[in-house]
This record gives structure tokens, C-alpha cells and sequence, in this order.
């Protein structure tokens, strides 16, 4: 038996509104991140789901391309979060809003 | 041979550049004013030899073509030089008394800071003198013309750290450029009308192609213009007295004897345009009488030396310019030639009067001068003879020359001369009394010492020019006509009005009216000024003030000009302009403080609004499918 697309893609939304709501509700940087990753795999299920149905290998080339993207961001991200925490001491990002107008 | 004549500007030009560029070591105080006053000299033989040469031809008519200068459409002007009695014998009076001045600024510049510059300005004048005179077109003229403008301009305010000299430059150079656009407009409508701008052609075409006459009395109203800047006339006259404030030489040379005279230059090289406009001939003489008396009456009541001399340089002036209405050209270039030589002698005279009291120019504080200066004193003697018109000295003859035109050509207008004559002689006779004659009132200037005679350079040009002031009538009697000045300018006035006086005996009458005007100016004034103090009370403060016509100027154009700046700086300036520029700051950080708002600095309200815009993208995109 196959699982119908439907549902890959409902539990795509589903991890995608997690990730959403984390990123809006949470204030440490390193969980925030770890939301924006989950949102991104959300996006990868879908392409990969649509690819598969729709017989179109763009959709999983655009994941590779998503993962490196997401790792190169995770790394410079991740550096920027231990550069301000040794600064700091902290990682909540409602306490560094220096750069505000 | 003819080619000869293209050395005469040439040599002050080297002389200029000489002086430019040689280094400093080789040009210090004497070397660099001989190398001027030898430059001039030079150019003052070229003249002659060229002079000479001319009176050997039977065609006195030589163009110099030196090079094709402007080609633009129709308008073709070359650079090129007329040689013909008229130029050549301007030429010969501006490079002859160019040469004197030189030579007596060496001694009377002695000791100057800026002796250098002074010989470099005076040399670059005579060459745009001479290029003004020789120019065979409008255009060539106008370089000239404008050349002559700018050296004044420096050599007014050669002591240009004082404010009075600096603001004097200014006002000359700034009634100049009124002047000037005279003979811009005068320039447009020539070539507008006959497509060029050379003397021969215009006067050649003028025969053939009918003007208007409008437009021939707009032509000579812009000439007239032209020659009012520069000759020192009304409207335009009174930059020439405060022009006084240049070296005594400056004033000798150029606002007495060479470049005021270039306005009635040239409107004598335009004569046969004048022809065509009867009533632009009537304006410029009453222009020129009008001009001779005002200037007269103001120079009666003049308390300093130079201020008296230039006030009577805008008088004669005005002589000449009446002679030019009146169609009398050769007399208004003999008067021209004259008076050259004897307003050049009264200056440099003067100029050796003010040397000996150590810069003093007031006559109040003169008198007595008399033993004291025993070469000045003969020749500004001869001089005040020559200019107040007693016969047999230059002045009768060249001003008789010129009220006999006048007689025949309008009685008012020869009446106005005459009294300008009696006045004429009335206040250098003052000029002279007070200066020569009666107590000593130096010694404060001098603080007590005995004033002293000039230098041999300032004195051998003196004695020359009285030599020619005194002998200057034989250039042209009145009896001789066909053999002298005259008989070799007329055959460039092809339109010239002989004056119908009918017999020898009204002739000789005019003269005696002349001579007895002179007289008994002479007399008025020597009984008025017997004693010196108390100074005679009629000096009336209106003549003094020059009929109030600065203040008039004033009036009419400083303050309402002044109130316009005025309203511009206090209204457009600050409320308009800076208003405006303020205005667009304000709204810029007004609607900047709104803005700024959204920049929270809290990651979490970037993130929400990525998201709501995500989801209004999303939203727009279900809508469109359904």
C-alpha cells in the first residue's frame, strides 16, 4: 500500500507550523534555529514530495542545494550565536536589540 | 614698405613681454622703464617713417593684412591694419606723447614698490592704443578698445590698498563696460545691415544700400554711446575724475591725452555713417556742448589739483565731440592733437608740483611755487596760456578751429561754447594763481623745507610738450588750410561740412571772440583770487559735487538696486530659499521618526513580518486559483 501525498505534505504543514510558531514565541537564538531548520526540512519534504509525484527530479535537486545552503547558514549562524553568548553570557535575542531605529 | 606699419604696435607689445619675462635681477627699478620708454620710442619712429612714406603716395589708403582672424558664416574678420592719414596721424600723437610719459614716469615713479608692474601696464596700453587706432574693422578695433579699458582699470587702481583707488578702478572699468555695450549694439547693426564689420566696406556699401533712418539713428545713438563711456561724456563722464586716483603719469597719459580720446576716434572713423542720421549728429553735438559746459562749471569749484585738470579733460573732450556733430572732423583731431599735448604738459606739470610737495594735491595747500619750481613753472605757464585759448598758443587755434564750425553750424550751440571758453579760461587761471602764485601755504607739507625741482627725466618731457603746445596752431592756420592737418585728413572725410561763414572779416571776428573770451576769463579770474584768504565764498558746493550727478546715479539706480539686494537677502535668501532647503530636512526626519519605528531591533517582529508576508502570498495565490 502506498501513503497517499497528501499526507507527506500535511505532515510537512504540520512540522512547518511548528517550526513557525517556535520561531515567533521562542527567545533563546539557538532554539530559534533550530526552528528556521525545521521550517526548512518542512519546504524539503514538500519538493521532494511534489517531485515524486509530478515525475520531476528538479524538485530533489533543489533539496541538495537547500541543504548546503542551510548548512553554510547554520555555520555562520552558529558562530555568530557563540560570539555573542561569549560576549554576553546569554543568547536571548529580545536583549539585543541595539540596532533598533 | 607699406608692411612697416603692422612694427608699430608691435614694438610696446615686446616691450611688454620684455618686461614680463625677463627675470627679476635684469628689470629692477631704472632698466625696466628704459626698456618700456624704448619700446614706445621705437614705435614712435616706425610711426614716423611710416608717416613719411605716406606723404610720398598719391593712394593714402594701405590695408596691412596680417592674418585671417574669425571666418564664421558670412562674418569674415581678418586682422589687418588701415593706414591712412587719419590713423597715422592719431598714431603719431599717441606714440610721440606715449614716449614723454614713459620717460617722465622713470623719474616720477622713482622709489615705487610696483615700479615694474607700472611700466608693464603702460606698455600694454600703448600697444592697445595703437591697435584701437590702426584696426582696420570694428572688431580689431574692439580689441583694442577693450585693452585700453583694462589697463586703465589697472593703473586707476595701481595703489590698490587704498580703498579710494580700488573703488575708482572699479567705477572706470564698470561705466566703460556701459560704454561698451555701445558699440556691441553699434557692431550688430552694422553687420546686420551690410554683413561686415570693415570700415571701408560699410562706408563703401553705405552709398549703395539705403538705411533707414531709424536705423541710422539707432547705428550712431550706439556709437554715441561707445564714445560717451570712453571719452567721458554725459551720462557716462563721471568716472574720469575719480579716475585721479592712478600716478600723475597714468592720468596725463591715459585720461587726458590718448584713451579718452579714442570714444571721439571713433565716431570720427565712423563719420560717414554719421551722415546718414542729421538728428544723431544734432544729439552728439548737444551731447558734447552740454558735456563742456557741465564739465566746466564743475571744475571752477574743484579744490583738488588733478580733479581741476580732469574735469577740464572732460570739458574739451566735449569741444571735440561738438565738433563732431557739427561735422567738423579735422578740427575736432586738431583739437585732439592739441589739447594731447597741452592737458599732457598741465599734468606731468602738475605731477612735478605734487613730486616737489610731497604728494599733496590740494590747491589750498599750494601758492607761491613759483621760484621754487623754475622749469615747471614756464612750461605750466605756456600750458595755461595754450588751454585757456590766448593766441598765439595752440589752444586759440585748435578751440577757435572748432567754435568757427560750431558758429556755422548752430548760434546756440556757439554761444554755450563761448561761455564754456570764458569758464575754461576762468578756472585755470585759478588753477594757476593758486598753484604758482600768492603766499606760501606748503610748509606744513613740506614740514618747512624749500620744495624741490623735478629730475632732468621729468623736466625734458615737460619742456617738450610746451615746446608743441606753444607752436601746436601751426599744425593747421586757419589761412593755410589746403597745406596743413586739415588738407591731409579731409580726403578721408568724404562728407565733411565746410563751414559757410561768407568772409575773412566774420572769420576774423569769430577769432577775436575767442581771444577776448580767454581774456577775459583770465581777468575775472585774477581779480577774483588776488588775495587767497579767506578763500572766495561763491565756490558753490553743487558745482563742487558735480551738479549732484553721482548722488543723481545714486538715486536712481545704487539705492533701488541696493534695495533689491536688500529684499533678497533678508527675504529670498533666508525665508525662500534657505525656507525651501529647510523645509525638505524637516520632511525628510519627520517622516524618517514614523519610519523608524518599525525597526524595533527584536528578531521576533522581523520574523512575524516575514511571516504574515508569507502568508498574505499565500493567501494571494489560493485566491487567484480559485
Amino acid at each position: 500500500m502506498t501513503i497517499p501525498e497528501s499526507w507527506f505534505l500535511m505532515l510537512a504543514a504540520v512540522i512547518f507550523g511548528i517550526g513557525m510558531f517556535g520561531l515567533l514565541t521562542r527567545r533563546s537564538a539557538l532554539i530559534m534555529f533550530m526552528c528556521i531548520e525545521l521550517m526548512l526540512n518542512a519546504v524539503n519534504l514538500t519538493f521532494v514530495t511534489f517531485s515524486r509525484s509530478l515525475h520531476d527530479i528538479g524538485g530533489q535537486a533543489s533539496v541538495f542545494f537547500i541543504l548546503v545552503v542551510a548548512a553554510a547558514e547554520v555555520t555562520i549562524g552558529l558562530a555568530i550565536v557563540v560570539a555573542i553568548f561569549r560576549r554576553r553570557q546569554s543568547t536571548a535575542v529580545d536583549e539585543l536589540s541595539e540596532l533598533r531605529g | 614698405m607699406n608692411s612697416l606699419a603692422a612694427l608699430i604696435p608691435l614694438f610696446p607689445l615686446v616691450g611688454f613681454l620684455l618686461v614680463l619675462i625677463l627675470p627679476k635681477s635684469t628689470t629692477r627699478e631704472p632698466v625696466s622703464g628704459w626698456i618700456a620708454t624704448s619700446a614706445v620710442l621705437a614705435s614712435f619712429l616706425t610711426t614716423v617713417i611710416s608717416f613719411v612714406w605716406l606723404l610720398g603716395q598719391s593712394e593714402r589708403e594701405v590695408t596691412i593684412h596680417l592674418f585671417s582672424w574669425l571666418s564664421v558664416g558670412s562674418l569674415n574678420v581678418d586682422a589687418a591694419f588701415l593706414l591712412d592719414p587719419l590713423s597715422v596721424t592719431m598714431c603719431l600723437f599717441v606714440s610721440g606723447i606715449s614716449t614723454l610719459i614713459h620717460l617722465y614716469s622713470i623719474g616720477y615713479m622713482h622709489g615705487e614698490k610696483d615700479f615694474k608692474k607700472f611700466f608693464l601696464y603702460l606698455n600694454l596700453f600703448v600697444f592697445s592704443m595703437l591697435v584701437l587706432v590702426l584696426g582696420n574693422n570694428l572688431l580689431v578695433t574692439f580689441v583694442g578698445w577693450e585693452g585700453v579699458g583694462v589697463c586703465s582699470y589697472w593703473l586707476v587702481s595701481y595703489y590698490f590698498t587704498k580703498d579710494s583707488a580700488a573703488s575708482a578702478g572699479k567705477k572706470a572699468f564698470i561705466y566703460n563696460r556701459v560704454g561698451d555695450v555701445g558699440l556691441l549694439l553699434a557692431m550688430f547693426l552694422l553687420f546686420s545691415h551690410f554683413g561686415s564689420l570693415n570700415y571701408l566696406t560699410i562706408i563703401g556699401l553705405g552709398s549703395t544700400i539705403p538705411l533707414s533712418s531709424t536705423v541710422a539713428l539707432l547705428i550712431v545713438l550706439a556709437l554715441m554711446l561707445a564714445a560717451s563711456g570712453k571719452s567721458a561724456q554725459i551720462p557716462l563722464f563721471n568716472w574720469l575724475p575719480d579716475a585721479m586716483e592712478g600716478p600723475t603719469p597714468v592720468s596725463a597719459l591715459i585720461h587726458a591725452a590718448t584713451m579718452v580720446t579714442a570714444g571721439v576716434y571713433l565716431l570720427i572713423r565712423m563719420s560717414p555713417v554719421l551722415a546718414w542720421s542729421t538728428s544723431g549728429r544734432w544729439v552728439i553735438a548737444i551731447i558734447g556742448g552740454l558735456t563742456a559746459f557741465v564739465a566746466a562749471t564743475v571744475a571752477t569749484s574743484q579744490k583738488d589739483i588733478k580733479k581741476v585738470l580732469a574735469f577740464s579733460t572732460v570739458s574739451q573732450i566735449g569741444y571735440m565731440i561738438l565738433a563732431v556733430g557739427t561735422g567738423a572732423y579735422s578740427a575736432a583731431i586738431f583739437l585732439m592733437v592739441s589739447h594731447a599735448f597741452f592737458k599732457a604738459l598741465l599734468f606731468l606739470g602738475s605731477g612735478s608740483v605734487i613730486h616737489s610737495l610731497n604728494g599733496e594735491q590740494d590747491l589750498r595747500k599750494m601758492g607761491g611755487l613759483q621760484k621754487y619750481l623754475p622749469l615747471t613753472f614756464p612750461t605750466f605757464l605756456i600750458g595755461w596760456l595754450a588751454i585757456a585759448g590766448i593766441p598765439p598758443f595752440a589752444g586759440f587755434w585748435a578751440k577757435g578751429d572748432v567754435l568757427t564750425n560750431v558758429y556755422a553750424f548752430s548760434k546756440p550751440l556757439y554761444v554755450l561754447g563761448l561761455f564754456t571758453a570764458v569758464l575754461t579760461a576762468y578756472y585755470m587761471s585759478r588753477l594757476f594763481v593758486l598753484t604758482f602764485r600768492g603766499d606760501e601755504r606748503f610748509r606744513e607739507v613740506t614740514e618747512g623745507h624749500d620744495p624741490h625741482e623735478s629730475p632732468w627725466v621729468m623736466t625734458v618731457p615737460l619742456v617738450i610738450l610746451a615746446v608743441f603746445s606753444a607752436l601746436g596752431g601751426l599744425l593747421d592756420l586757419p589761412w593755410a588750410h589746403s597745406m596743413s592737418l586739415a588738407g591731409f585728413l579731409d580726403p578721408v572725410f568724404e562728407s565733411t561740412v565746410s563751414p559757410v561763414l561768407g568772409s575773412h572779416m566774420s572769420e576774423f571776428l569769430l577769432a577775436g571772440a575767442d581771444a577776448a573770451a580767454g581774456i577775459i576769463g583770465l581777468l575775472i579770474a585774477f581779480s577774483l583770487w588776488k588775495s587767497t584768504s579767506p578763500w572766495p565764498r561763491f565756490e558753490s558746493s553743487f558745482f563742487e559735487k558735480v551738479w549732484r550727478w553721482d548722488d543723481f546715479y545714486d538715486f536712481t539706480i545704487g539705492r533701488p538696486l541696493q534695495r533689491v539686494a536688500q529684499f533678497g537677502s533678508t527675504t529670498v535668501e533666508p525665508k525662500i530659499l534657505d525656507g525651501a532647503v529647510v523645509a525638505t530636512a524637516v520632511s525628510v526626519r519627520r517622516s524618517a521618526e514614523g519610519i523608524r519605528k518599525i525597526q524595533s531591533g527584536f528578531v521576533r517582529h522581523y520574523a512575524l513580518v516575514v511571516v504574515v508576508g508569507m502568508m498574505l502570498v499565500v493567501l494571494f495565490l489560493v485566491a487567484r486559483s480559485w
